[in-house]
């Protein structure tokens, strides 16, 4: 381009420039039903505070761009989780927080009530392990959806 | 608190008997549940005396074949959910319960998963190196 522009404009195509924008303010949609439902609340508050990554607690899916389920899911609770899932506007994501949201974790054998993985039921972004995970692998899992977020994945 | 007291009955004598133990102080009904014992369901109810600071176990043995008992809900309004839990988790019928469905699994669920003979697809058996 000939023309010169001054120092402080930027150009950008809108595409980049939404996601951009998109990863730095998530609405997050929490939904926990275990002790990492506790560990979210301690990452949420003030001495890990998730708020300066730009992600903000909504109370109900239709404003929130992501769900984090935190916690066992039972095939009672699994209905529950996809229509909550199903209510969130696009684009949306989904974090699985902790063993039992990935695979049923300690209660994956010898078990007739528990869902094997929040996978089975909603597509998830990303996993974080642990159980439950420290607040440090919970703000490193929410910097890898950002990430995605920026790549448009 | 004091000597452990259990008492074996017959299944026809337990709506008496809890009456009995109810006139005598056990007004508390601490829990009721069941025990799958392969040939026969037992039954536990544990009743407590708040004045004189003690407990009963009423245990009531009935057969797999036929698992219907009496149920308390006339004498304690709290033994209704917990009857329900075990009609939901064991397939034991109350008879006289007001509003006898299954309170913890989801209601098209089939089956009773703490019976021993339960089986369901479902289940991923626990490999042997544990």
């Amino acid at each position: 381009m000939d023309i010169e522009l001054p120092n402080n404009i930027i150009l950008t195509k809108l595409e980049p420039f939404f996601r951009w924008a998109l990863s730095h303010s998530i609405y997050m949609f929490p939904f926990g039903t275990a002790c990492c439902g506790m560990e979210l609340i301690a990452v949420n508050a003030a001495r890990y505070d998730l708020m300066r990554f730009g992600v903000i607690p909504r109370s109900t899916p239709r404003q929130a761009d992501l769900m984090t389920v935190a916690g066992t899911i039972t095939e009672k609770m699994a209905p529950l989780v996809k229509r909550l899932y199903e209510q969130m506007a696009t684009p949306k994501y989904v974090i699985a927080i902790g063993s039992c949201a990935i695979s049923g974790g300690p209660y994956h054998y010898d078990t007739y009530s528990v869902v094997k993985g929040v996978d089975k039921i909603i597509q998830v972004d990303v996993y974080i392990p642990g159980c439950p995970p420290r607040p440090e692998a919970i703000i490193h899992g929410f910097m890898e959806l950002q990430e995605k977020v920026r790549k448009g994945k | 608190m004091g000597e452990e007291r259990i008492v074996e009955i017959k299944t026809e004598e337990l709506l008496k008997i809890a009456e009995e133990f109810k006139n005598k102080g056990y007004t508390y009904f601490s829990f009721m549940t069941a025990v799958d014992e392969k040939e026969k369901f037992s039954l536990c109810y544990r009743l407590s005396s708040l004045e004189n600071k003690n407990s009963i176990t009423i245990k009531v043995k009935i057969p797999r074949d036929n698992p219907v008992i009496d149920s308390l809900t006339s004498l304690w309004a709290g033994a209704n959910w917990q009857e329900r839990e075990v009609y939901d988790l064991f397939g034991i019928i109350f008879e006289g319960h007001p509003d006898l469905r299954r309170i913890l699994l989801p209601e098209y669920w089939e089956g009773h998963p703490l019976r021993k003979d339960y089986q369901d697809e479902r289940i991923t058996k626990r490999p042997d190196f544990y």
